[in-house]
């Protein structure tokens, strides 16, 4: 059976996955630094 | 190379270092996807598909390049017993763990408008999904090395073992029987087209100086746990 299909679908698809994950991982990592940083700091501090 | 092996050495360096990488990473990512969607032609036989080149054979890479991150750290840890090594084989799992997934992901995306289906147990795609399962097994191990507070080299002896797959994965093409074309670019030489293979660097170098960074980044965030909680320990038994 022939099968229609959009490529540009496929190509969409790959580069929101890509790039969103790719994305949440820098801000995850970027945010956690701070987070951690912030944290040792403020013990320091005491 | 002993010298950055130091942690307030490494924090000096690693303070302006993290922005930059990101920074730099994030501009050659999104001009190199840019050229890669709207001003690369379609490829003679894989069409627009072609396209998803740009984010599938980067993340490829660095999901292969994070465990030999791993691998390499490990044995200086092993080696040297410098703490700061087994934080960077730590800090890179995250990352190489994160390409491997986009590379399965987009791997599959693109398998099912060229090959007709969205996954085949063939050796590239068999061995690139165990280095997957290995990422997952060794950052529960190393977590629960860091939440026990033993040592790290149990983790990093698996780091080292699970090293075995690189090569694996990367001559699985040649082994066995594949769906997957052998590859494009090998050291010196390219089967690639000069209008694809040029997007493909930058996006190649824009990702990993954001993997660079995200290691960057992970290696500060552990580093400053460790010594927060070094802090508060002194601060309880001060206290007792």
């Amino acid at each position: 059976m022939y099968e229609a299909l959009d490529q540009w679908n496929f190509v969409i698809a790959a580069y929101v996955v890509g790039v969103s994950a790719t994305l949440a991982m820098v801000g995850w990592a970027w945010w956690d630094m701070r987070r951690a940083e912030a944290k040792r700091d403020k013990v320091k501090r005491k | 190379m002993h010298g950055f092996a130091n942690p307030t050495r490494f924090l000096k360096l690693a303070r302006w270092l993290t922005p930059l990488l990101l920074v730099s990473g994030m501009v050659l990512v999104a001009g190199s996807l840019w050229w890669g969607l709207f001003h690369v032609p379609p490829d003679r036989l894989m069409g627009e598909t072609v396209r998803i080149l740009f984010i599938h054979v980067p993340s490829a890479w660095l999901g292969m390049g994070g465990w030999s991150a791993i691998a390499i750290s490990s044995l200086a840890y092993l080696v040297w017993k410098h703490p700061l090594a087994a934080v960077a084989a730590r800090a890179a799992a995250v990352p190489g763990m994160v390409f491997t997934a986009v590379c399965l992901a987009t791997g599959s995306i693109w398998g099912r408008p060229t090959w007709g289906t969205w996954w085949e147990w063939d050796g590239r795609l068999t061995s690139m999904l165990v280095l997957l399962f290995l990422y997952f097994g060794y950052i529960a191990l190393s977590q629960a090395v860091a939440r026990e507070g033993v040592s790290p080299k149990i983790a990093a002896i698996f780091g080292l073992v699970g090293a075995i797959n690189i090569p694996i994965i990367n001559r699985s093409v040649v082994w066995w029987n594949s769906l997957h074309q052998p590859a494009s670019i090998t050291i010196g030489k390219s089967a690639i087209d000069p209008a694809f293979l040029t997007p493909l660097l930058i996006a190649v170098l824009g990702f990993s100086l954001l993997f660079g960074g995200v290691v960057l980044a992970r290696m500060r965030a552990l580093l400053a746990q460790t010594q927060a909680e070094a802090r508060l320990r002194r601060m309880a038994l001060e206290a007792a």
